[in-house]
C-alpha cells in the first residue's frame, strides 16, 4: 500500500538547494563574455525626451552600445513598452547602456546628455477627473481600442458635492445594478456612508526582477525572475514578435512576485533586445530603488460607501463608487471589488460604479487579492460599525451577512461551486476565543487600549480545462512535467501529489520537472490568482488517470487477463498472470508506440502542448490529459481573520497581540504550506494596512516612499507574537481531488481584521484610510486629521 | 564594557556611516559606487588609481582565496561575481533586508554594506559553508530548516540561515520571543515568520543535543 500523499507535510524537493546557496535564481546565472547594462530612468512624471546625445558615453572605455526605445517593439495606446521615449512615470526606462561592468554602464547613463519637455502629469486620479483637471496622457484620459482616447471628466455638481463631503451621484464607465438600492435603503434601518482611501502599494517581492540573457544563433536564452513558467515564454515570445520555440526560458526559482511577475516579461526584453545587438550575453541587475519604479503596484482606491441594513445587522443595500489609480498602463481591480462587496455581504441590492483613471505613476498590476483585498481592507470595520450602532454582535454581523451555498452575486449573478464561509467564521471563534476577546476589547492598560476585529475575505481560487503530462520512465519513476511556476507555494511538487496517488507511487520515485522550457512543459495556467492548485492537481489527476489506464492494458497484454484485472501501487503492476515494475512497462510502452509512449497524442490537448509532447515521446510510457472534468460556477476560497492588538494611544503605535486565520479551501493538500500561506498573506494584508506608505511630492510626481525603509513591509518584530491557522476542510464538491487555491484570499482577511481591530481600539472611530502609521493614528486621536478625507498618495 | 566603548563597537558593526566612509576613502561617490559591481581590473587600474593594495587574500569558508578587489567593493559583490559564491542574495543593496547576510568572525552582517577591504584577516562564512566540506552533511540549522519545511520563495533563506547560525552559537537556549529578535535583521516578504521561527527553534534544540 502506497503512502498518502494528499495531506501529508513533506517539504518540497527543491529545499535541499534552497537552503545551501545552489538553487540558481535568475542572477545567480553566469555566461562566457557576459556583460552588464544600466538603465537611465525618467526623471519626471511625464515627458518627452527631445535629444539624447550618447557620443560621450559610447566613447567611454569599457561601454559597449546603447539601446533606445526605437528599438523596442513599440505598443500603441496606454501599454508598455520595454523603453520609451515618452516616460509616463517617474522612473520609466528610457534607455539601457552595456559595458564590460555595472560600475562603467551606470558611470556611461552619467555621460548621456538627455533633453527632456516636461509634460502635464497628473498623480491623483480625482484631480484628472475635476473639470479642466490634468490627463495623464497628451491624448486624454480613457482609452478603448475601438474609439482611441477620450477626455472623461465628472461635472462640477459632482464636485460640488465631492468637496462638501457628500456622495457624488456621478456616470463612471462601469456602472451596474442589482435588485433596487434605492427602495432598499428606504427600509434600512441604519444606513452608513463613508469616503475610503485605499494607498497603491508596491508589490516589493524579496527578488528584484533582475535577468540574464544571451542569444545562440535564432535561440533566445532568457534566465529570468517570473512567476509562471511555460505561459511566460510564450508571453516573453509574444512581446519579442519571435517564435516561442525559439525561447529557451529559464525560471528554476524566483524570489517571490505576488502578481507582479505573473509573466513579467517587460523588463526581460531589455536584456534580450541588447544581447541580440552586441551579440554577448547582458545581465540587467534591478535594484531595489528600480524594483519600485518598474516592479508594479496595486492600484489604490478613492472610494465612496453606502451600505444599509436591516435592524438584525442584515446588509440590505450597498451604493459603491470607486475611482481607482492605474498608472499609466491600467488595472482590473475595482471591478473585482465590486464583486466582491456583492459576495461578501450579499445585499440583493446593490449599485457599484466604477472609474479606472491613468496616472503618472509607477505601473499598476495584480497584487495578492487584486480589488478584493482592498476593499474588504475598507468594508469590514464598516460592517462592524454597523454591528455597534445596531447593538448586534459584531461576530453575528459578520455571520449572517456571509454567503451561504446558493450565493448568486455580481451584475450576472455568478455562482460558487462550493462556499464554507461561515464553516469558517465559526471555527475562527473557537480557535480565538471571539467571545473572551470581546470581553476586554476597550480594556486599557496605562495609554494602551485593546482592539478587536474581524475580517473575512473571498477571492477566485481556481481555473479549470489546463493540460497535465507526466512520464514513467524505464527507471520505473514517475516524472510530472510542470508548467507552472516555482515563487515558493510549492505548487509545482503538491500539485502533482494527488496524481502520485492515483498511481500508488511512493513520494521518493517521484520526479517534478520543472524550470526550464527546453525540460518540456504541457500547457499550464500562469502562477497567479491561486488557480494553480485547483488547475493543475485536476491536470495531473487526468493525466495519471490515463497513464492508470496505460499500464493496465500494457500488462494485460504482456501477462494476459483484461486491463481491469490489475491493480498498480508501489511501483509494480499485478493482476491475474503476475505482476511487473512500471520500469518494465515503461518499456513494453516504448516498444507498442502509439498513444502509450506519446507518439499519438490525445485530440483536445492544447495546441502548446504537442511539441512539448513530441519532445517525451517514446521516452517512457506517458500519461497526457486535458482536464475534462468540467464544473459549475466561480471557484471561490475564503479565510476568515481575527486580530487583537493593543494601540497606544500617546504614539499612535499599535502592537499586533494575536492573529488566527480560518481558510476554507477545499481539501488541504499539504498542511504546513497551507499554513505559511495563510499566514504569509495575511501578514503581507497587515502590512498593507499599517505600514506600506506610498507618498508623492504633488508637485513634482515624484514617489517619496521608494524603499523597504520607507514603505517598510512587515518585519519579525511587527507580526503578531501569537498565530493560529485553521481548515475547515471540506472538498470541493465538483472536483476529482477537492482543492481549492489558498494564495489571496489572507491579504484582505489579514488586513481586515486589522483595520476592523484598530478602529474598535478606537472607540468605534474607522479612519477610513489606509495605511494606518502611527502619525496617521495620532493625528486622528488627537482630532486633528492629517489629510483631506479623499486624498491620495499623502502616505 | 563601558558605554562608550560599546556604541563605537556598534558603530563598526552596523553602521552605514563605516560604510559610506570606507567608499569615500576609495574616491569613489558614496551614493552608488559600493552597489554597483564593478568587474573589469584593467578599468579599474585605469580609473581608481589609490593607494589600497588590490590583490588580497581572503578566508572565505574556512579557505583562503586571494582575488582581485576594488577598492570600493562590497563584499556581496566581491562573493557573487568574483567567487562564485551566489548564495548569498541582494534583496535591497542598501542595508534594509538582510538577504545578504553574512557571518563575519561568526557575527553576522550584510554583505551589501562592507567593504570587502574591511574583512581581510577576518573569516568570512556564507551559506555555501555550511554543509561539511568531506561528508555534505547539513548544518544542525539547515537540517532544522529541512525537517520544518521552512521557507516559502527562499530568496530570504541564506541571510536566515547565517543570522540562525549566529543566534544558536551567541544564546544557545533561546525563547521564542529571544529567537524573534535575534532574527529581526533580516525580512522575508513572503512572511514566512512564523515557519522560520520554528526553524530557529528547532535548530537552537538539533545544537544542543549535539
Ligand atoms: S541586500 Fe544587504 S541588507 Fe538587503
Ligand atoms: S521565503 Fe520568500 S522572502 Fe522569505
Amino acid at each position: 500500500m502506497a503512502e498518502r500523499l494528499v495531506g501529508a507535510d513533506i517539504a518540497p524537493p527543491d529545499l535541499h538547494a534552497k537552503i545551501t546557496g545552489r538553487a540558481r535564481y535568475a542572477e545567480d546565472f553566469r555566461a562566457p563574455g557576459m556583460v552588464f547594462a544600466k538603465l537611465l530612468l525618467s526623471p519626471m512624471p511625464h515627458a518627452r525626451v527631445r535629444r539624447v546625445d550618447a557620443s560621450r558615453a559610447l566613447a567611454m572605455e569599457g561601454v559597449i552600445d546603447i539601446l533606445r526605445a526605437d528599438e523596442v517593439p513599440s505598443r500603441d495606446g496606454p501599454r508598455e513598452a520595454c523603453l520609451t521615449d515618452t516616460p509616463r512615470y517617474e522612473g520609466e526606462p528610457i534607455l539601457a547602456v552595456a559595458a564590460v561592468d555595472e560600475e562603467t554602464a551606470a558611470a556611461a547613463i552619467e555621460a548621456i546628455e538627455i533633453d527632456f519637455e516636461p509634460l502635464p502629469f497628473v498623480i491623483d486620479p480625482l484631480e484628472s477627473l475635476r473639470p479642466g483637471g490634468p490627463n495623464a496622457y497628451v491624448d486624454g484620459n480613457q482609452f478603448s481600442g475601438q474609439d482611441g482616447w477620450s477626455d472623461f471628466k465628472w461635472t462640477d455638481t459632482d464636485f460640488a458635492n465631492v468637496d462638501a463631503g457628500q456622495m457624488p451621484d456621478p456616470s463612471c464607465p462601469v456602472d451596474w445594478t442589482k435588485g433596487d438600492p434605492e427602495a432598499a435603503f428606504a427600509e434600512s434601518a441604519l444606513v452608513l456612508e463613508e469616503t475610503i482611501v485605499h494607498q497603491s502599494l508596491t508589490h516589493h517581492p524579496m527578488e528584484p526582477r533582475s535577468n540574464m540573457a544571451y542569444w545562440e544563433g535564432e535561440t533566445l536564452h532568457a534566465f529570468v525572475s517570473t512567476q509562471s513558467s511555460q505561459q511566460t515564454k510564450f508571453a516573453l515570445a509574444g512581446a519579442l514578435q519571435i517564435d516561442p520555440e525559439n525561447i529557451n526560458l529559464v525560471s528554476e526559482y524566483c524570489g517571490g512576485g505576488f502578481g507582479s511577475k505573473i509573466a513579467g516579461t517587460t523588463v526581460m526584453q531589455i536584456p534580450a533586445l541588447l544581447s541580440r545587438k552586441i551579440n554577448r550575453p547582458v545581465m540587467l541587475r534591478i535594484t531595489r530603488y528600480e524594483e519600485n519604479y518598474v516592479g508594479r503596484a496595486r492600484p489604490g482606491f478613492q472610494t465612496w460607501l453606502k451600505m444599509g441594513f436591516l435592524q438584525d445587522g442584515k446588509c440590505n443595500a450597498i451604493d459603491l463608487i470607486i475611482v481607482q489609480e492605474s498608472g499609466p498602463y491600467g488595472a482590473g481591480d475595482f471591478n473585482t471589488a465590486g464583486m466582491i462587496a456583492d459576495l461578501t455581504y450579499t445585499p440583493q441590492n446593490m449599485r457599484f460604479r466604477g472609474v479606472s483613471m491613468y496616472t503618472n505613476t509607477p505601473p499598476k498590476a495584480a497584487q495578492r487579492g487584486p480589488g478584493g483585498a482592498q476593499i474588504i481592507s475598507m468594508m469590514e470595520p464598516i460592517l462592524e460599525k454597523a454591528g455597534r450602532e445596531l447593538g448586534v454582535d459584531r461576530f453575528d454581523i459578520h455571520r449572517m451577512n456571509a454567503p451561504r451555498g446558493d450565493v448568486q452575486f455580481g451584475p450576472r449573478n455568478a455562482t460558487l461551486t462550493s462556499v464554507h464561509a461561515v464553516e469558517a467564521l465559526d471555527q475562527g471563534r473557537e480557535m480565538f476565543d471571539w467571545d473572551a476577546k470581546l470581553a476586554i476589547s476597550g480594556q486599557r492598560n496605562g495609554s494602551k487600549v485593546t482592539g478587536v476585529g474581524i475580517g473575512l475575505s473571498p477571492y477566485t481560487a481556481g481555473s479549470r480545462g489546463r493540460d497535465g503530462m507526466m512520464i514513467i520512465r524505464p527507471d520505473g519513476k514517475l516524472y510530472v512535467h510542470q508548467g507552472i511556476g516555482n515563487l515558493g507555494t510549492h505548487s509545482i511538487a503538491d500539485t502533482a501529489r494527488p496524481a502520485a496517488e492515483v498511481l500508488g507511487y511512493n513520494w521518493e520515485d517521484v520526479e517534478i520537472v520543472w524550470g526550464n522550457s527546453a525540460r518540456a512543459y504541457p500547457r499550464s495556467t500562469v502562477q497567479a490568482g491561486s488557480q494553480t492548485t485547483t488547475a493543475h492537481t485536476r491536470a495531473n489527476h487526468a493525466a495519471a488517470t490515463d497513464a492508470l489506464r496505460k499500464i493496465r492494458e500494457v500488462a494485460a497484454q504482456a501477462l494476459g487477463g483484461s486491463p481491469s484485472d490489475y491493480s498498480v501501487g508501489s511501483g509494480r503492476v499485478s493482476g491475474p498472470g503476475g505482476a511487473m515494475t512500471l520500469g518494465r512497462i515503461a518499456e513494453r510502452a516504448i516498444a507498442m508506440g502509439g498513444e502509450y509512449s506519446g507518439e499519438v497524442l490525445p485530440e483536445d490537448v492544447h495546441a502548446q502542448t504537442v511539441p512539448a509532447a513530441q519532445m517525451l515521446s517514446g521516452e517512457g510510457l506517458m500519461g497526457i490529459a486535458r482536464d475534462n472534468y468540467g464544473g459549475q460556477g466561480n471557484i471561490y476560497s475564503w479565510v476568515a481573520g481575527f486580530a487583537m492588538v493593543e494601540l497606544d494611544e500617546e504614539t499612535g503605535v499599535v502592537e499586533l497581540k494575536e492573529y488566527v486565520g480560518v481558510t476554507d479551501c477545499g481539501t488541504v493538500i499539504h498542511p504546513r504550506n497551507l499554513g505559511a500561506q495563510v499566514f504569509g498573506g495575511s501578514i503581507q494584508g497587515m502590512g498593507m494596512a499599517m505600514t506600506q506608505r506610498w507618498v508623492f511630492d504633488p508637485q513634482w510626481g515624484v514617489p517619496f516612499a521608494n524603499r523597504f525603509y520607507t514603505a517598510r513591509p512587515p518585519g519579525f518584530l511587527d507580526i503578531p507574537a501569537k498565530l493560529k491557522w485553521g481548515a475547515v476542510g471540506i472538498p470541493d464538491p465538483q472536483d476529482p481531488v477537492g482543492a481549492k487555491g489558498i494564495g489571496e484570499p489572507p491579504v484582505g482577511a489579514g488586513a481586515a481584521a486589522l483595520t476592523s481591530a484598530i478602529a474598535d481600539a478606537m472607540g468605534g472611530r474607522c479612519v477610513c484610510r489606509t495605511p494606518l502609521t502611527p502619525d496617521i493614528l495620532l493625528a486622528e486621536i488627537e482630532g486633528r486629521p492629517m489629510y483631506g478625507r479623499l486624498e491620495q498618495h499623502v502616505g | 564594557m563601558d558605554q562608550e566603548e560599546s556604541v563605537s563597537v556598534l558603530e563598526e558593526k552596523y553602521s552605514r556611516r563605516t560604510f559610506i566612509k570606507g567608499v569615500i576613502a576609495t574616491g569613489a561617490t558614496a551614493s552608488s559606487a559600493g552597489y554597483l559591481f564593478r568587474g573589469s581590473p584593467l578599468l579599474g587600474a585605469a580609473t581608481y588609481q589609490t593607494a589600497t593594495e588590490r590583490l588580497i587574500t581572503l578566508n572565505v569558508n574556512g579557505q583562503e582565496r586571494r582575488v582581485d578587489v576594488l577598492p570600493h567593493e562590497t563584499l556581496a559583490m566581491t562573493l557573487r561575481y568574483k567567487l562564485g559564491l551566489t548564495g548569498t542574495k541582494l534583496g535591497c543593496d542598501r542595508a534594509e533586508c538582510g538577504a545578504c547576510t553574512v557571518l563575519i568572525d561568526g557575527v553576522s552582517q550584510y554583505a551589501c554594506s562592507m567593504l570587502t577591504h574591511q574583512v581581510r584577516g577576518r573569516s568570512v562564512g556564507t551559506i555555501e559553508g555550511l554543509e561539511d566540506a568531506d561528508t555534505g552533511e547539513l548544518s544542525v540549522v539547515q537540517r532544522a530548516v529541512m525537517e520544518e519545511g521552512g521557507f516559502q520563495c527562499a530568496f530570504c533563506a541564506p541571510g536566515f540561515i547565517m543570522a540562525m547560525t549566529e543566534m544558536i552559537e551567541v544564546n544557545p537556549n533561546p525563547t521564542r520571543e529571544e529567537a524573534r529578535l535575534a532574527l529581526s535583521g533580516n525580512l522575508c516578504r513572503c512572511a514566512d515568520y512564523d515557519k522560520i521561527l520554528t526553524c530557529a527553534m528547532r535548530s537552537a534544540e538539533l545544537a544542543r543535543s549535539v
